[in-house]
């Protein structure tokens, strides 16, 4: 199968700071991929590199040619100077039939909304607003950064359902920075391990069993403390000098922290 | 700086419709009023109001540049525009504050200009009507010049107005439909330049800033869409031009000012009937 879309060896800087470094990564059609880590980890990064909004420092993304990306942002902030309604906004930066419009807001579970003001939706409208405008372009790729960051978690879990719908329809690709780990990774058939680097990637069980991703991520169990104690000096074959302060250097005391909430450091 | 009764005086040798100097005034400002008004629409959506003054300041700059080597001083304010223009944008993102680094620009290029202009020893500026405009005594060919700069700007907005919109919603959005925010930004800055070389003549550098924000400030409250915020806002501009003339012109007023001022009243009563609409 040929690859939408393939990273050779890339690596990011951010103000000066390498904060993804020699990562080679390709998504196939229709694959539902998604990409877990710490905050701070360089997904949001990984992210905008692959759909060319982040300059590379090294290697290379190859797109397939006429390659359509249906981007939904981690946070859009739109300025209350700018009156924009939702017909409005799904018609950039191409404009679609009426009918299209209407269909792809049904679409999501937001029918009727076309004509309210952008920032009168709630988040969970919002965040369905953004998918249709994604929908729209017809994508071969809906990329999707913590696209249920602000939703409470039935609505968090009612929002993945929709984008496994979406995908069972049209047959695009999903790449998909996850923000709840057993939510998130159900539904992929791949997941990858960021920490500024890919320290683990494989089918969801293969991954969740992996020491590379308790390290990260530690257990969440008492009983499983142990288990992973013996498993923190696990080796990464990484010849780069990756700095483990950073990266697997994990505080004993709160290594299990399950629940951290992902903070804005995140998206910079 | 010129009022309306000292211009009477003025040469006359255009044709007849335009013969009268007030026709020619009114012209001038709607013209800009026309072209500046949708531009600050994207001025004020993009918080690029320092931007704005920056690129105008630099105009007196400029102006004492092209004086110096005897051009034409809307060609010497167009270079200086852009060329302060591209200097920000190549700076910003560098580590300083945008509005820090900015405001820098703005006030240095403002004194840099105005000390150019003082070794113009041999050369009589009328520094006032660079700085505050002078539009009682805008030529034919003054008139044709801001015509055809209004209408490049309003058609370069037109073409590029799709992926402008998009870019300034958010950048990532726009990369990935395939949009180069650097090149929309181009776009801005070229439109901001041209704007501040015509428009030096009507309000001048100093209220050049005035005539981008305040009318699509004034509009903000009547728009449900960009498209409409921007009309409105040409015809706030318009209107604002129009107004301030009528009032220069019945108290003796200082026309460029008069004009900002008139803006800045429509500003008030649109903010005051939008408070009145959110009550009800």
């Amino acid at each position: 199968m040929t690859a939408l879309l393939a990273a050779e060896g890339i690596a990011v800087d951010l103000a000066g700071r390498r904060v993804l470094d020699d990562v080679d990564f390709s998504l196939n059609a229709g694959e539902i991929v998604t990409i877990i880590g710490p905050n701070g980890s360089g997904k949001t990064t990984f992210l905008r590199a692959l759909i060319g909004a982040a300059p590379l420092a090294r290697g290379r993304v190859v797109r397939k040619p006429g390659l359509v990306v249906g981007y939904v942002p981690q946070r859009l902030e739109i300025d209350r100077t700018m009156p924009l309604t939702v017909n409005r906004f799904l018609a950039l930066p191409r404009r679609a039939a009426p009918a299209a419009v209407e269909a792809a807001l049904e679409r999501v579970g937001v029918a009727g909304l076309g004509r309210r003001q952008m920032t009168a939706l709630s988040g969970g409208q919002f965040q369905r607003v953004l998918l249709a405008r994604a929908l729209l372009t017809a994508p071969d790729i809906l990329a999707l950064d913590e696209p249920t960051q602000g939703l409470d978690q039935p609505g968090e879990a009612a929002f993945y359902r929709l984008i496994e719908d979406v995908r069972r329809d049209i047959g695009c690709a999903v790449l998909l920075i996850g923000h709840d780990l057993h939510v998130v990774m159900g539904a992929a058939d791949r997941v990858i391990c960021l920490n500024g680097h890919i320290c683990c990637e494989g089918a969801p069980t293969v991954v969740s069993a992996a020491p590379e991703y308790r390290a990260l991520f530690g257990l969440g169990t008492q009983g499983a403390l142990a288990l992973y104690r013996h498993e923190h000096d696990h080796q990464h074959d990484h010849s780069h000098g990756h700095d483990h302060s950073h990266g697997h250097d994990h505080d004993h005391s709160h290594g299990h922290d399950h629940d951290r909430p992902e903070d804005a450091a995140d998206a910079r | 700086m010129t009022t309306a009764t000292d211009m009477t005086t003025t040469a006359r040798k255009t044709p007849p419709m335009l013969d009268d100097f007030l026709a020619r005034a009114a012209l001038a400002g709607v013209g800009l009023g026309l072209a500046a008004a949708p531009l600050g629409c994207f001025v004020v959506w993009r918080r690029m109001a320092y931007f704005g003054d920056a690129t105008a300041h630099a105009a007196i700059l400029g102006v004492s540049l092209s004086l110096a080597f005897s051009a034409s001083p809307t060609f010497g304010v167009l270079a200086a525009a852009l060329a302060m223009a591209a200097l920000i944008s190549g700076l910003s993102g560098r580590g300083m504050a945008a509005d820090t680094l900015l405001g820098v620009a703005a006030h240095s290029a403002l004194a840099l200009g105005l000390v150019a202009v003082s070794f113009l020893s041999g050369v009589r500026v009328d520094l006032m009507s660079y700085l505050f405009g002078d539009i009682l005594a805008v030529s034919m060919t003054d008139l044709l010049v801001i015509w055809a700069g209004g209408a490049a700007v309003v058609g370069l907005l037109a073409w590029r107005w799709q992926p402008l919109l998009a870019a300034t919603l958010n950048a990532d959005l726009a990369v990935a439909s395939g949009i180069d925010p650097r090149r929309e930004q181009l776009a801005l800055t070229i439109g901001l330049a041209i704007v501040v070389a015509v428009a030096i003549k009507v309000v001048g550098a100093l209220l050049i800033g005035a005539m981008l924000l305040i009318p699509a400030a004034a509009a903000r409250p009547f728009a449900r869409t960009p498209e409409a915020m921007a009309l409105i806002a040409a015809g706030i501009g318009a209107g604002a031009a129009l107004l301030g003339l009528a009032a220069s012109v019945a108290w003796d007023t200082p026309t460029g000012p008069t004009i900002v001022s008139a803006a800045a009243g429509c500003f008030v009563v649109s903010v005051v009937w939008g408070g009145l609409v959110r009550r009800r």
